[in-house]
């Protein structure tokens, strides 16, 4: 657990300072630290405020990096469909990555327990703190990191450790690729589009290839014995 | 972005962040997964991150990088096969700015 925490807090204080450096003021700096409370998406989204991206980029492109929650949910639901909404809305403002992953990890089996709620409580509590505190530390002592240092660039490297653990195979490598290609390419498009284009490209592709590797699959196979 | 606007944003991303984790489980009612949306779900997270990160690193205002002197590029090498090595972040972030600081500090790229 202390050597997840110590990878938390050190994500959590790169989160702070790219939100120190942003140039929004600093209530604002620290509503989003309390309430949005998601890593990945705050790092992703902070360029795209800052260049002045139009609303509905921010939010989709939070969504998209967001969307692997929507599957973990899937999960949790057999567990927490019998607890009050109340209860359930807390449960999911407080849930992220490695809540899920312990929790599943050590109850297993899809069914309700009155140890379940402790057991999460008590680490996602741990992982809250361990995050907010140098989130905090990040935003106040932001100013007193010099912008020539690029100490943005361990957001953008955090970033780049969360796409690669996404990256399960080939096609979702070639979704990659082309997602990063289009958003280069495309970069010129006003409003941050790019990231849209990027996105799209990629889902397409993604998509196109699962498309053709079934239907590769559902041939006979002496036709590729035949082709060699 | 004007200064409400900021805010708006927080609060969208709040309700975002909200209905994402809790997707399947807030309604009482049973949602189906819609056709498709499993494979989607595949791809987006990763196209997002990708789209982000990529241009942080081979682009400079707005232009791709004509040299190969940028601390960025070696960087972001630098953390790449660490991930590969070990899958861990943060070994990928301490890696990454190693090899970047003194490129930066050191030789000005």
């Amino acid at each position: 657990m202390l050597g997840i925490a110590v990878g938390i807090a050190a994500w959590g204080l790169i989160t702070g300072v790219a939100m120190g450096k942003s140039g929004m003021p600093m209530p604002l700096m620290l509503l989003m630290s309390f309430i949005v409370f998601a890593g990945s998406a705050q790092l992703a989204v902070l360029p795209l405020m800052a260049s002045g991206a139009p609303l509905w980029v921010v939010w989709a492109t939070a969504l998209c990096v967001n969307l692997r929650f929507v599957i973990f949910s899937a999960q949790w639901r057999p567990y927490l469909i019998g607890y009050p909404l109340g209860a359930r809305l807390r449960w999911a403002y407080i849930t992220a990555d490695l809540s899920y992953v312990m929790f599943m990890r050590r109850f297993p089996e899809p069914v309700p327990a009155p140890e379940q709620p402790p057991y999460f409580w008590g680490g996602a509590l741990t992982n809250w703190v361990a995050w907010q505190v140098p989130s905090l530390i990040g935003i106040l002592f932001a100013e007193a990191v010099p912008v020539h240092w690029g100490f943005g660039f361990a957001g953008t490297l955090a970033l780049l450790g969360l796409a690669m653990a996404l990256l399960s195979d080939k096609s979702t490598a070639v979704a990659a690729a082309v997602a990063g290609c289009a958003a280069v390419a495309a970069y010129a498009l006003p409003l941050k589009l790019n990231i849209v284009v990027a996105i799209a490209a990629a889902v397409a592709v993604g998509l196109l290839m699962d498309h053709v590797g079934k239907a590769h699959a559902a041939k006979p196979h002496v036709d590729s014995e035949e082709i060699k | 972005m004007h200064s409400w606007e900021g805010w708006i944003a927080v609060i969208g991303l709040t309700l975002l962040t909200l209905v994402t984790r809790g997707f399947f489980f807030l309604s009482k009612r049973e949602l189906p997964m819609p056709r498709g949306m499993n494979q989607a779900l595949r791809y987006a997270p990763l196209a997002a991150l990708a789209a982000v990160v990529v241009p942080e690193v081979v682009m400079t205002q707005g232009q791709l990088i004509d040299h190969w002197q940028d601390a960025r590029i070696f960087g972001a090498v630098a953390g790449g096969l660490y991930f590969w090595w070990r899958r861990g972040i943060l070994g990928t972030i301490l890696a990454g700015m190693a090899v970047m600081l003194p490129l930066r500090l050191g030789l000005g790229w």
